[in-house]
């Protein structure tokens, strides 16, 4: 008989039925979901608990005001300084990290020879340094920046002088710092939107007599920016809510005056939350202060990445109009 | 032979029957190229004239791409290739010491099996190659990308749509855009890396129209897998198998009278 005959029915396909219930089927469907709606589940009440505990006092005078009258009184205590020094910290990072981890990954994809064994290690370097934990960086942040080069920037540029002015904590310490821990995750990022490239585009551009360098800036480059801006995003996510690396770097417990200078300590948001849950004299009054300080934070974090989105996405569309 | 040559490679054949006896531009001399400790390349020498098409053909993984990279030292980009022998180019050897492969890819253009054009519109494509070279005006680099996309017969397609993406074109219509991209900067020989390999019978014919108008000004060496392009298009042919060249000549002595058995087996189909 011709198989593509198909003019008789086709016998009918007992095999199809539905056999019987499938507990395993069952069980696991279920419990994927109850993974997924618990996570969105402790999202929400995580959320909703700060909301709840700080609406009260998450005002306009709340944001805008300074920290130099009553500090752990909610009548009176504002978080402009630590919302204008973590906001600080976070764009300084980003100025430092970004180029730097750029360019670390374009020597890793573009020009080492993948296969060769100091790319290795620095790749490992790379992997070990994400897993450092965070505290450890403040370490050698204040021990590196601050007094290493802090201390010898002061013997050289002001020598005799009676009060530290690098080697002491700063805006631009914490920043760099903070810099380090997160350089890992632009890195990466850098290097996986670099290797999505087709090789096809890096060969047409030196067939036509482009060098090395005419194809990396004009070629590769301008196709990697959101990828770039992704490792950005990650970076700024993980640094917002950091305060170990900050600690001995740059963050102080009191000065109510708005940074203004590289070499000025700062306040900051999430170092301010540990303050109020610890130095307060009085725990139940500062509680929504806490709470609306939290939120703060969250908003600020929430703020600067979408900032960031936003930069990407016209980025993205304006390489979409030419695909 | 000849009876088992098929009557439409004969009549291809015809046009190119009488292969031009002109200047050796390109002269490989022992060239072996090795991956590492695998030899991809053995002994290859060859001269290649000017304003031709000279056709490298041979199964798959005979060297004839490797070696159309080896003439604008496109294997620089891999690792661990290390060449052997010379290759001169207008009585210079590319491998010397003292050559600029910059310079060498601008007077040795290449067109790649996948069309590969930059995603920017069709005139910034054509616009980037013209401008590291220092075309800077602004109706310098217009008369030079019409001259191209006329040259590369895409201008009547694309003339209205210059500024609009080089990826919306067509598969045909990217490749000729890449032909284009490559003859604007006027190099002296053109390579060609199977360049219809992944296009339909239309645009196929057309690229293949293109190169034997384009042989007027530029030299070219083109790599490919079909048979009948080769017949075509080329009048000169190159047989390669697993590294070696085997046999040389013009395409019409290689097609229907060939000197070697392992050419005739692979251009009369029995293998490959």
């Amino acid at each position: 008989m011709n198989p593509h005959d198909l003019s008789e029915p086709l016998p009918a396909p007992a095999r199809f039925k539905r056999g019987r219930f499938d507990m395993w089927a069952f069980l696991f469907t279920g419990a994927t979901g109850a993974c997924t709606y618990l996570i969105i589940t402790i999202l929400f009440v995580i959320l909703g608990n700060i909301i709840l505990n700080g609406h009260s006092n998450f005002t306009w005078r709340f944001l805008t005001g300074g920290a130099d009258k009553g500090m752990y009184d909610p009548a009176t205590a504002g978080v402009l300084p630590m919302i204008v020094g973590t906001a600080s910290r976070i764009i300084l990072m980003t100025i430092f990290v970004i180029p730097i981890g750029v360019i670390t990954a374009l020597y890793m994809t573009e020009y080492a020879s993948s296969t060769s064994w100091h790319i290795r290690i620095i790749r490992g370097a790379v992997a070990n340094l994400a897993g450092v934990p965070s505290i450890v960086f403040g370490l050698f942040g204040w021990g590196f920046f601050l007094n290493f080069i802090g201390q010898n920037m002061d013997e050289i540029l002001h020598p005799g002088g009676a009060s530290a002015v690098w080697g002491k904590p700063a805006l631009v310490w914490a920043s760099l710092t903070l810099a380090v821990m997160t350089l890992p995750v632009v890195v990466v990022a850098t290097e996986e939107a670099l290797k999505s490239i087709p090789q096809g585009l890096r060969e047409g551009s030196l067939a036509l007599g482009a060098t090395k360098l005419q194809t990396v800036l004009r070629i590769v480059l301008p196709q990697a920016m959101p990828g770039i801006l992704t490792g950005g995003i990650l970076a700024i996510s993980r640094a917002a809510g950091e305060v170990a690396p900050i600690l001995f770097t740059g963050a102080v417990s009191y000065y109510p005056e708005l940074p203004k200078l590289l070499t000025d300590p700062f306040m900051d948001l999430g170092y301010h939350v540990f303050i109020l849950s610890t130095q307060s004299p009085n725990i139940e009054q500062t509680r929504p202060l806490l709470y609306a300080t939290v939120m703060a934070l969250l908003l600020l974090t929430f703020v600067l990445n979408i900032a960031a989105i936003i930069v990407r996405a016209q980025m993205r569309r304006k390489m979409r109009l030419l695909q | 032979m000849a009876e088992i040559t098929t009557a439409r490679m004969a009549s291809d054949l015809v046009s190119s029957s009488m292969a031009p006896k002109t200047k050796e531009v390109i002269n490989l001399d022992q060239l072996s190229l090795f991956y590492g400790t695998s030899q991809a390349l053995k002994d290859i020498s060859l001269k290649i004239r000017e304003n031709v098409v000279t056709a490298f053909i041979g199964p798959s993984g005979c060297g004839k791409s490797t070696l159309l990279r080896c003439l604008n030292r496109m294997n620089d980009l891999i690792d661990n290739v290390r060449i052997e022998g010379t290759c001169e180019i207008g009585n210079q050897n590319i491998y010397g010491p003292d050559v600029d492969v910059v310079e060498l890819r601008k007077r040795v253009g290449m067109v790649f099996q996948k069309s590969n054009p930059f995603p920017k519109s069709i005139y910034e494509n054509i616009a980037f190659a013209l401008r590291l070279h220092g075309v800077k005006k602004k109706n310098e680099l217009d008369d030079v990308i019409e001259r191209s996309l006329r040259q590369a017969a895409l201008w009547e397609e694309v003339k209205d749509r210059l500024h609009s993406s080089g990826l919306g074109l067509s598969g045909g219509q990217q490749q000729r855009l890449c032909i284009a991209r490559a003859v604007a900067i006027q190099p002296e020989i053109l390579l060609m890396d199977e360049p219809a390999s992944a296009l339909d019978p239309l645009a196929t014919a057309k690229i293949e129209e293109l190169v034997m108008d384009l042989k007027k000004d530029y030299t070219i060496v083109i790599v490919t897998h079909n048979m009948q392009q080769a017949a075509r298009v080329s009048d000169y042919t190159a047989f390669f198998y697993l590294g070696r060249l085997i046999e040389y000549d013009t395409t019409l002595k290689v097609f229907t009278n060939p000197s070697h058995k392992q050419t005739e087996d692979y251009v009369t189909g029995r293998f490959g």
